[in-house]
């Protein structure tokens, strides 16, 4: 059963096959014998998960169960769970339960998905490779030597372990697509609003944006439908009704579809496996009836460096909530309130959190907020426009998820810049606030590669049309890592 | 752009982040580097660009003036490294 799907695992529910006790129990088994191999799991939450199991069968066998009752799955451990702990991947959070759901998590419940735990991550969603976390380093499933990832490193290594079939994740400059792209499954980043952030551990506030993560297009879609909606807590969330991607799927088709190639993600810095999967999946599309158009984003380059404003900006706002004082690490003996600060935060705090902390408090300092914060929301501006010229001439846009694919364990640990570069394609998305899926399409020296999909503002229905299509015609997303379909 | 060790040390007290002395020159060396990368911001014309509030333009939503939360004190504290009838402690601020 490890190997169906979230809709298979849906039918066979619906059908009787299986209960979700056993689907369950089996699941967590799998993550017993198998994760310590990979560190996916910060947090396995085995009885709970057994008793949400056995509430989904009692709500099928009352005729009162939703199409993903009992379908277990796995929250990234930024989303607050009530009771249970939410690390973020960081030591300051280590013994942090959190007193409450977030919306992502109550939602999901009550569509009946069973929760077997929290996935690991880079500390606070800072990192492109999950080797920042407080909990160790993932490793990528395809290569236990390389990285999944990151941040959403966890989640994805999980999926491609076949440890869960589907799980949350969220993206602030790449943190679902290019862990998706590395692991060899499909992520998708929603419209920024779409998806609420209440209870979602914030990084960056304007970037942030919590999605689905699975082997294929159907089961986003799937995920996406329980996770999305608007939420009142959250004051960025969109008052719009979500569209039915189940109803996006049937019937998906590409034929006379425009599909738009940027220029600027073809250039130098791209693999050469990477470039041959773009190109395999831009020729497959037009196979299937879609018309490629050569397109222009001018202002990509400027993306990488305009984030790493924007974010660590927003960061050093976000993080001054942690201060040893209403819950998470204190250090101890403190001599006075300042030394609890600094002590608590420096202790608590990774190397890369606090240099994007750092980052920020230099950029919003006084005399440099024009230079910095300013311009790179200006540029954002100009990132955006670049996006609704392109949705003047297409419908969507296809290109590489990440430069590369998956790199090894602390081959660019010590250099933030060249780690700053892994997430070059898929920032823009961020900056415009535009919904971006990542998808198997292919695999170089037996490595996983992903390419992107960028639609325009909440569509992220075509997008998963698309991938649906495109998965339809090929077995990319199939392919599992040596081992884990035994 | 380069961060001198004192400036180091100035980000990180405004920050509220206690470094080390080798932190401070580990954290000098890699912040000039990531503050040069994001230089490279000022190759692109801005002139006469308004900067980007939000992507779809939205504002922020007006609820009524009502209240939504209940007290939930006891429950929020129990969490906390130290409390005292109802109290957070911290160090003593005023002597």
């Amino acid at each position: 059963m490890h190997d169906r799907t979230i809709a298979e695992l849906a039918r066979a529910l619906a059908a009787g096959e299986v209960s979700s006790v056993e689907l369950t129990r089996a699941a967590l088994d799998r993550i017993e014998a198998h994760d310590a191999e990979y560190n996916s799991f910060i947090t396995v939450t085995r009885d709970a998960a057994l008793a949400e199991a056995e509430a989904a069968d009692e709500a099928r066998a009352a005729g009162s169960a939703g199409p993903l009752a009992g379908v277990p799955f796995a929250h990234k451990d930024i989303f607050c769970t009530d009771g249970v702990r939410t690390s973020c991947g960081s030591r300051m959070l280590d013994s942090f339960v959190s007193p409450y759901d977030a919306t992502v998590v109550r939602n999901m419940r009550d569509a009946g998905l069973v929760m077997l735990g929290k996935t690991n991550m880079d500390e606070f969603a800072m990192g492109s490779s999950n080797e920042t976390s407080w909990y160790g380093p993932v490793k990528n499933p395809w290569d236990t030597e390389r990285v999944p990832g990151g941040s959403s490193g966890g989640s994805a290594a999980a999926i491609a372990a076949r440890l869960v079939p589907g799980a949350t994740g969220t993206d602030t400059g790449g943190s679902i697509r290019q862990p998706a792209s590395l692991c060899g499954i499909t992520g998708l980043k929603p419209t920024y609003g779409r998806v609420s952030r209440y209870g979602m551990v914030a990084f960056a506030s304007s970037l942030d944006q919590g999605g689905p993560m699975a082997r294929t297009a159907e089961d986003c879609g799937l995920l996406l439908g329980a996770m999305a909606g608007f939420d009142p807590n959250d004051s960025t969330s969109i008052d719009r009704p979500v569209d039915d991607y189940r109803a996006a799927l049937e019937g998906a088709d590409v034929k006379g579809m425009k599909i738009g190639l940027p220029e600027e993600y073809f250039g130098e810095g791209m693999s050469a496996g990477v470039r041959a999967a773009v190109e395999g999946a831009a020729e497959q599309l037009r196979e299937l009836g879609a018309e490629t158009v050569e397109i222009s984003l001018p202002h990509t380059e400027a993306s990488v460096p305009t984030y790493y404003v924007v974010a660590p900006a927003e960061a050093s706002s976000n993080l001054s909530r942690f201060d040893g004082v209403r819950y998470g690490y204190r250090c101890e003996d403190p001599q006075d309130v300042i030394d609890l600060y600094q002590r608590s935060r420096g202790e608590g705090f990774g190397a890369e959190v606090q240099r994007r902390i750092m980052v920020g408090t230099y950029a919003l300092s006084a005399g440099y907020y024009d230079a910095y914060y300013l311009k790179a929301q200006q540029i954002r501006q100009l990132i955006s426009d670049d996006f609704r010229r392109a949705f003047e001439q297409v419908d969507v846009i296809l290109g590489p998820t990440s430069p590369t694919t998956a790199f090894r364990l602390g081959e660019r640990s010590g250099d933030p810049v060249a780690m700053y570069l892994s997430d070059v394609y898929t920032i823009a998305a961020n900056l415009a606030g535009l919904p971006g899926l990542s998808m198997p399409a292919g695999f170089a020296d037996g490595l996983p590669v992903g390419v992107q999909l960028v639609g325009n503002y909440f569509e992220e229905g075509r997008l998963l049309g698309v991938a649906h299509r495109f998965q339809q015609a090929t077995d990319h997303h199939r392919q599992a890592p040596a081992g884990v379909s035994d | 752009m380069s961060l001198s060790p004192e400036e180091v040390r100035k980000i990180a007290h405004l920050a509220r982040l206690a470094v080390t002395d080798e932190q401070v020159a580990a954290y000098s060396g890699e912040l000039s580097g990531i503050l040069d990368f994001v230089d490279q911001m000022s190759q692109v014309d801005t002139a006469g660009v308004t900067p980007m509030a939000h992507p779809q333009h939205a504002t922020q939503r007006l609820r009524p003036d009502v209240v939504t939360e209940v007290n939930q004190r006891e429950r929020y504290q129990k969490i906390a490294p130290a409390v005292e009838r109802g109290l957070y402690l911290v160090p003593r601020v005023v002597e």
